[in-house]
């Protein structure tokens, strides 16, 4: 019995070793040239794309094999998270997607994500300002791929309809236009309360108005809101609200999901405006059973300027995707982001239109009409403000987006805005 | 909880009360043949007992008593789901989440609920179920249709009433402007006053039919003699129902309710289809509240203390509902 144990111990210690040995090595999912690759275009033709992109790195670089795995957006969070809650590396996959801000920084602090700022250093150059948002203290841990700016998508007829000449530029000219709307009997805006985010814009888009690139900038490294600026975006949402321009039942519509949500009403020509980021054509074209959404109807104008604002009147609000690697992963990972990230991928990115390119040689690409007018305005930025809620982080972002629901339902205001952000903040502080 | 399930393994009755009785039977019932065979056989008892036992006590282990262990773990540390757990806070979690005001407004919404299935199901489903008891055409189907929101899962149920809740373009706003009422500007589950009651409704359409069954059930158990000497006396159908039906449906109701207030305390899925606890929190509960600050904050600290104190409310209260409500039914059968 005893020796039986002894044997059974010695084995096990064995196994451990060995075990070890091969961990030791420091490879995450499968040997030292097997990329994993966890991408979320699962719908061609991006998913088709992808795999071409993949096939193609594997050919020029021989002994390379990408293993590429395309999931639902949704579903390939859930699993990221928990890949990085197992603990575990061999569950994470070696490329994946970083949405930057808040959220980069939890995964940075615990080890999860690799410092490109010097193996990248050439794409970090060639992207410019925009990779600030996929920063942590200075160094850089994910090449953004695609960023896009939130604006107001519009339906043409619907204005042409209501006599509104030229799209609003103030807050003054949105109020008329909402008016003029409202005269011709027509619904006004769309916004999908329900799930907090596309309220939660209108907030953000105000702070950028009426704050300075450099209050915000330090909001997001200090957490600290006490800058009049931020209340006063809370006020000016109140307004908005106040004037009533939302659909009726606004608080319990979603944002994207079928013909009753924000994004179906004004695909369905049910309302004449919503606030959205660059994703709105192509959510639009989905709902729409002639898979064209408001086609030539769609137009689009950046929220409108508000006076006595500190903000930057040309800057914008948006954000998006970067490519990461996890810690661990191996080298040839950073030298695949390095070419998803080359004229040649970002060029075919734009031609499918997969969203809006990072590398500037593509950028002419684009073929859509509304997305090749949205990446002008995007460049001619000075900075594009990351959403609030990825910034600040999952948990101060999203109890500010409570709070700022509570003003669009008239259970709270500006003030509460700030408080409970705020009361969030020195939590992680 | 372990009692539940080594309770029925012992097969010979009147045993599980002393040491000294437990003996006896079991010799008894061995001692033929072989002299020294109680000793063996007692072996085979435990060993029969351990094998049977063994995979659910193994299962609860893994599957109940770990991710409460797990839960109580993190409820004390502040972690955001990355790394080691080294953040170590004590009780701030439990403070925080008693101090915030969504979750207690959560737990309002919750008792809420509880009560008001209780309410609304339990007259409706004693009143169909002694309809239905009635022998009359077309009985099987009426049954059917009544049964039939509660075999239909929670979230497909929940996605068919949000349809039909739609502000303005859905089939209830269509009815209500049609009669000449104007529906909330808002829409039924846009308003916050409203949204709770609209969802309690809804649970109290999709869960009637459990109650009717249980209670059809139940007056199936009542003996045909009694009713055959209320007749004799001269007793209307009311007073037969009232008298006779409705008092010996006691115990019935009594489980049903315990059903019906553990489903209530834990309710998710169909607040989470219909309004994800909104608007404005009007809606939230317990669990609703558990995925907001875990999954969707990544306060899985918070999110753990909530989820303990989930667990000690509905502890608590089956605990006391067994023990002031069940225990008379149990007392009964005994006696």
């Amino acid at each position: 019995m005893s020796r039986k144990t002894q044997a059974l111990a010695a084995l096990c210690a064995g196994l451990m070793i060995a075990a070890t040995g091969c961990g030791g090595s420091g490879d995450s999912g499968g040997d030292d040239n097997t990329i994993i690759w966890w991408h979320n275009s699962n719908n061609d033709p991006g998913k088709g794309y992808y795999e071409q992109v993949a096939k193609d790195f594997e050919k020029a670089n021989p002994g390379v094999d990408v293993k590429v795995q395309a999931f639902a957006h949704e579903d390939m969070l859930t699993k990221l998270d928990a890949a990085f809650q197992s603990g575990d590396p061999e569950q994470v996959p070696d490329v994946y997607m970083e949405r930057g801000g808040g959220e980069l920084a939890d995964h940075v602090e615990a080890g999860l994500t690799k410092d490109l700022s010097e193996d990248a250093a050439e794409e970090i150059e060639m992207i410019g300002g925009s990779v600030a948002g996929w920063q942590v203290e200075g160094k850089t841990y994910a090449l953004p791929f695609s960023i896009g700016v939130v604006g107001f998508w519009y339906n043409k007829d619907l204005f042409a309809k209501a006599g509104i000449t030229a799209a609003p530029e103030t807050m003054e000219d949105f109020y008329a236009a909402v008016d003029k709307l409202k005269a011709a009997n027509i619904q006004p805006v769309s916004v999908g309360a329900k799930d907090g985010w596309p309220a939660a814009h209108y907030y953000y888009w105000t702070a950028v108005r009426e704050c300075s690139q450099d209050v915000l900038t330090d909001a997001v490294k200090s957490l600290d809101f006490s800058d009049p600026c931020f209340e006063k975006a809370g006020e000016d949402v109140a307004d908005i609200v106040a004037k009533k321009p939302f659909n009726n039942g606004f608080l319990s519509t979603g944002a994207q999901e079928g013909p009753t949500s924000a994004s179906g009403l004004l695909a369905t020509g049910k309302v004449a405006m919503e606030l959205a980021g660059h994703w709105e054509p192509g959510v639009m074209q989905g709902i729409t059973e002639d898979k064209k959404g408001l086609g030539d109807k769609t137009g689009w104008f950046a929220f409108p300027q508000i006076e006595g604002g500190q903000g930057d009147p040309a800057a914008q609000m948006g954000g998006g995707d970067a490519w990461a690697v996890s810690e661990g992963a191996p080298d040839a990972s950073v030298d695949f982001v390095k070419h998803l990230l080359s004229t040649e991928v970002q060029t075919g990115f734009a031609e499918n239109g997969m969203g809006l390119p990072t590398n500037p040689d593509a950028t002419g690409a684009l073929t859509d009409p509304a997305l090749a007018d949205l990446i002008k305005v995007r460049d001619s930025a000075p900075y594009v403000q990351l959403y609030f809620d990825t910034a600040f982080g999952q948990s101060v972002g999203g109890a500010m987006n409570d709070a700022i629901v509570n003003v669009f339902a008239g259970k709270g205001n500006a003030a509460d805005i700030v408080t409970a952000t705020q009361a969030a903040a020195d939590k992680e502080k | 909880m372990t009692h539940d399930v080594t309770e029925p393994a012992p097969a010979a009755p009147g045993h599980a009360t002393s040491g000294a009785r437990r003996t006896e039977p079991v010799r008894r019932a061995s001692g033929g043949p072989r002299g020294t065979g109680h000793r063996g056989d007692a072996w085979r008892k435990r060993l029969e007992i351990l094998i049977f036992v063994t995979p659910a006590l193994a299962l609860i282990a893994l599957f109940v008593a770990w991710p409460i262990v797990t839960a109580v773990r993190f409820s004390v540390y502040d972690w955001k789901g990355f790394g080691d757990l080294t953040d170590f806070v004590g009780l701030e979690n439990y403070a925080e989440v008693l101090g915030d005001e969504v979750f207690r407004s959560a737990v309002g919404h919750n008792m809420v609920i509880v009560v008001g299935s209780i309410l609304l199901q339990l007259p409706l489903g004693v009143a169909i179920a002694l309809l239905l008891n009635r022998k009359m055409k077309g009985q099987g189907l009426l049954r059917t249709i009544i049964f039939v929101p509660y075999v239909l899962a929670e979230v497909i149920a929940a996605v068919v009433w949000l349809q039909l809740l739609q502000p303005q373009y859905g089939f209830i706003d269509a009815v209500t402007a049609q009669i000449g009422l104007t529906p909330p500007e808002q829409g039924w589950l846009g308003t916050p006053e409203y949204a709770l009651w609209i969802v309690l409704l809804v649970l109290t359409w999709k869960y009637l039919g459990l109650a009717v069954l249980l209670f059809l059930a139940g007056m199936q158990g009542v003996s045909e003699e009694l009713y055959e000497a209320a007749q004799l006396d001269g007793a209307s159908w009311w007073q037969t129902q009232w008298r006779i039906t409705v008092p010996l449906l006691g115990p019935t109701m009594r489980t049903w309710a315990f059903l019906s207030m553990i489903g209530s305390i834990q309710c998710f899925d169909m607040i989470w289809v219909l309004t994800q606890g909104g608007p404005a929190d009007a809606t939230a509960t317990m669990a609703t509240y558990l995925i907001d600050e875990g999954t969707k904050r990544h306060n899985y600290g918070i999110a753990g203390a909530a989820s303990v104190i989930l667990f000690v409310i509905a502890f608590a209260m089956a605990l006391a509902y067994q023990v002031f409500v069940l225990r008379r039914d149990t007392k009964e059968d005994t006696v």
